[in-house]
């Protein structure tokens, strides 16, 4: 296998942190960054791929300023991004609860939580426009939850010993991507935004090398198309279906940001990957996709399994049920391991601790791999109805999927009330990885921009709950349509681009090659069946604990699957006459093979555990992550290498804290 | 289990279409979308061309998925999209009939997929409030009181399936156009263009080509967010107050 090159000619990396100090920053920025006037904004065209939170917030914010925006979907509206199926919440630093929050303390929170691998000026930034969004989404009509008097309420996520996160119901993410979506309906109607469903960015246009347009596929009549813009916004999400399971949604995809990173967009830091601790376990081999239980759950849940290796073994094999464990016999292990955090421990510690309780023999379903969040205290304390109104609909929603109602009560022991308790497990959920952006939210390709989910920017080795949603929103809203004028003052003298330029027909040309290419493969894999293997490797090698020698297996097994996929896989239809989408699916895992072998090398450089990331060589005799903070201080950005069979080359951006110290993550005490 | 899907099959929007019925192995604790994968699988296998479907979450949510299964838009369950539906509620040896939504205004792109942009024009057409990004006041500066709150929260629940649609025997969407009107006319903040907005969608509805309302109430029994019928109330009082100003 080939080592990954770290000596070869370093390019300069240029993060553009501005000047001061952290609180000041963003600031200074916005008092001497470039403006673009409102007679040249109409001369300047926008591209802006996918329309989640991130996406839509750009398009629609854009769109207000004055600039002509062209916004790419891939399914058949923009209301339909993955961004809706967010459930808890978003956090901002309101302190309407009066307990001590502030933008300092949520920016701590955040940096803390992200195992101290996040850059201090970005997510300073991040904390400081939290409040923005609520006023601007509560002014677009959003219906957040609210106390009886009228006012806004709140509640607890991991991670935090306040109550920060705003919500509705459990459907937060839908309420809040249906209000960017509203913004967005606003300027398509106004003519502002062209919008294009049920297309696909198939790759990116340079022009002298700047980002110049894109190429994307009409997913309906199967036939390439091109678009030019004077810059060019990616906004399409993470990488986390590489797992083939996964709760990303079925056609959430790395190809787009896949193609900006063979483009020359450095890639950063792909091994954090968050892995969710209460989904619903994995059924049997047919499952297509894993769900998400919201982390709210754990306001009121208790995480626990048997004390007793006795009592596990008959829960694995269907003789006792949850409820007729009593309480006595239960081990709540995050109250026991982290008396201070207790069941609101961040995602990452959370996770693991289910791992190591199931690796030791107590895990409570047939597999072996789950573990109870139990609502009997919470339904014995509050009553049921007001667990209800809190939870209602995700115990509907558990209850669809698994046939057991966690509201119901499943037994009485000396007097004591038992509910059913729900089961667990984690799943691979977010990825904290991306495109590597600069302050600006600028790729190291100029003129290309990476929003949300799919850039690197803010979260460190591990996300926050109901940070993802503030990110998305932050970038979309407040960051990028202020940062994007920097780079466009200076273009306003550039015509509009024509798309029959030779860089268009390239490109174009290049893409229907490809496709003929994987049409004539013909052999008889089909493509989910060689993206379950992956997601195998995946998982096993490189997923919640990962080792050397895992990791370097994975690497082998992954050139394996490469090659079967370029000799073996068989997609039935046309390429280029009308719909097919077992070849749009046969693309996707081509560039989720790529994606694999990114995270495993970032992975294998890694030698430290933090946040996603947990190597088992590095670990304290409790099982706790141990950083490596004198080594890996740094971003990993990997600069492709002309092909995908070559390993990339290694970029260090070191971080520099000047705020926070940095010290061990302690959620004990 | 195994059950035998006589599905609506499709190659174009002009193509004449026709049932085929496959016989595919499943189990009770797979779900009715990937039993449909399942099957898809094996035509692969075959070299034919995989069933065409819109899906995307598998959580309820996104309301891509559609499908009328034995009747009934988003199948048996009440109050769950296609994709909650799992292959428990039906019998070992059924025949499941799959068709794709049945609307003029929905119309067939490939076997079980149809084009609901008209969904996005309705909501082009006022369903927003014009605000500008930036420059917000403080998210606490209007007291909204929970019940209020509570109820443009039910409102707004709707995923823009088109459900509503395709239940209605007339494909009336005035369920869809009533949630998102409810929503804004419940709320002060979207009180300013109440007028404007319910005039502005019902007219868009009206030129899509969807059907009248005749009260069957067959869309808010088969919704799968529950969605009130009183929103359709309040449409139809929000629409008389806007003409009678005019």
């Amino acid at each position: 296998m080939e080592e990954t090159k770290t000596t070869a000619a370093q390019p300069v990396i240029d993060s553009k942190i501005p000047e001061g100090p952290v609180a000041e920053k963003w600031t200074n920025y916005k008092a001497h960054q470039k403006l673009v006037n409102p007679a040249n904004k109409r001369k300047l065209d926008i591209i802006v791929v996918g329309t989640g939170l991130a996406g839509a917030s750009a398009a629609s914010t854009l769109a207000e300023m004055g600039f002509n925006v062209l916004n790419f979907c891939i399914q058949d509206s923009p209301r339909r991004a993955h961004s809706i199926a967010a459930q808890g919440g978003i956090n901002a630093a309101k302190n309407y609860q009066n307990d001590g929050d502030s933008v300092y303390r949520l920016f701590y929170d955040t940096v803390k939580g992200g195992d101290y691998r996040a850059r201090e000026a970005n997510v300073y930034r991040l904390a400081e426009v939290s409040n923005n969004i609520i006023d601007q989404c509560v002014a677009q009509g959003v219906p957040f939850a609210r106390e009886y008097g009228g006012t806004l309420a709140n509640r607890s996520f991991g991670g935090a010993q306040v109550s920060r996160t705003f919500y509705a119901k459990g459907q937060t993410g839908q309420q809040l991507l249906l209000g960017a979506y509203s913004s967005l309906n606003r300027q398509i109607q106004m003519g502002k935004v062209k919008s294009y469903n049920r297309y696909e960015m198939h790759d990116v246009v340079m022009i002298d090398g700047r980002a110049r347009g894109i190429v994307a596929k009409n997913l309906v009549t199967g036939k390439f198309e091109r678009f030019a813009a004077h810059a060019v916004v990616i906004a399409t999400g993470g990488y986390g279906n590489t797992y083939f399971l996964s709760t990303n949604a079925m056609a959430c995809n790395c190809s787009a940001a896949m193609a900006c990173y063979r483009k020359g967009a450095y890639f950063a830091n792909p091994a954090y990957v968050q892995i969710h601790p209460t989904c619903i376990p994995v059924h049997g081999d047919k499952q297509s996709k894993l769900t998400l239980m919201s982390e709210s759950l754990r306001n009121d849940g208790r995480i626990w399994v048997p004390k007793k290796i006795e009592d596990a073994k008959a829960l694995q094999a269907g003789t006792k049920k949850g409820s007729d464990i009593p309480e006595e016999d239960r081990d709540y292990y995050l109250e026991r391991r982290y008396p201070a955090f207790g069941n609101l421990v961040p995602r990452d510690v959370a996770s693991r601790a289910a791992k190591e309780r199931c690796d030791k023999g107590f895990g409570v379903n047939n597999t072996g791999l789950a573990v109870f969040l139990d609502f009997s205290e919470a339904i014995n304390r509050l009553g049921i109805d007001v667990v209800r109104q809190r939870y209602g609909n995700l115990f509907d929603m558990y209850e669809e999927i698994t046939d057991v109602n966690p509201g119901e009560l499943g037994n009485t022991i000396n007097g004591v009330k038992y509910y059913n308790p729900m089961m667990i497990f984690p799943a691979i959920h977010y990825t904290m990885g991306g495109i590597w952006v600069d302050y600006e939210l600028q790729t190291s390709v100029k003129g290309l921009f990476a929003i949300g989910e799919c850039n690197f920017s803010d979260h460190g080795a591990n996300r926050l709950g109901a940070s993802a949603l503030m990110q998305g929103l932050a970038d979309g809203y407040f960051v990028l349509p202020y940062t994007i004028q920097n780079y466009l003052s200076d273009q306003i003298q550039v015509p509009h681009f024509s798309t029959d330029l030779p860089e268009f027909e390239a490109v174009e040309k290049a893409c229907i090659a490809e496709e003929e290419r994987i049409m004539n493969i013909k052999g008889t894999k089909s493509v989910d069946s060689i993206h379950k293997e992956l997601g195998h490797i995946m998982w096993e090698y490189v997923g919640m604990g990962r080792t050397k020698e895992g990791l370097e297996k994975a690497l082998k097994e992954l050139k394996r699957i490469r090659k079967e996929f370029d000799t073996e896989l068989f997609v039935p239809g046309k390429a280029g006459d009308g719909m097919n989408v077992e070849l749009d699916k046969a693309f996707r895992l081509k560039d989720f093979i790529t994606m694999g072998e990114l995270i495993a090398y970032d992975a294998l450089n890694r030698n430290e555990s933090c946040g996603g990331h947990f190597r088992e060589e590095y670990q304290t005799e409790e099982g706790e992550a141990k950083r490596d903070d004198k080594n890996y201080f740094y971003v990993s950005c990997w600069n492709y290498q002309g092909n995908d069979d070559t390993a990339p080359q290694l970029i260090k951006e070191p971080l520099e804290y000047e705020a926070i110290k940095v010290q061990t993550r302690n959620y004990k005490s | 289990m195994k059950v035998n899907l006589k599905v609506w099959r499709q190659a174009g929007p002009k193509a004449q279409g026709e049932f085929k019925t496959y016989s595919v192995e499943t189990d009770t604790e797979t779900s009715f979308l990937e039993t449909l994968d399942i099957l898809n699988e094996q035509l692969v296998e075959k070299g034919e061309e995989p069933i065409v479907f819109d899906h995307d979450c598998r959580e309820g949510i996104c309301g891509m998925c559609s499908l009328y299964i034995n009747g009934h838009p988003h199948g048996p369950s009440t109050g769950a999209t296609t994709c909650q539906l799992y292959m428990r509620k039906f019998q070992d040896g059924e025949t499941i009939t799959v068709e794709p939504w049945r609307s003029a205004a929905f119309p067939v792109i490939k076997d079980l997929m149809v084009d609901r942009n008209a969904f996005d024009k309705i909501q082009q057409a006022g369903g927003y409030v014009s605000f500008n990004c930036g420059g917000a006041q403080d998210a606490n500066a209007i007291a909204i009181p929970k019940q209020i709150a509570d109820e443009a929260m039910d409102s707004a629940t709707c995923i823009g399936c088109g459900c509503c649609v395709a239940a209605c025997k007339n494909g009336s969407a005035m369920l869809f156009v009533s949630a998102k009107v409810s929503q804004f006319a419940l709320l002060p903040q979207g009180k300013a263009e109440a007028a404007r907005r319910a005039k502005a969608m019902v007219a868009k509805m009206d030129e899509l080509g969807f059907g009248n309302c005749t009260n069957t109430g067959a869309c808010a029994a088969e919704c799968p967010k529950n969605i009130s019928l009183s929103n359709i109330a309040r449409l139809n009082r929000e629409y008389i107050c806007a003409k009678v100003k005019d």
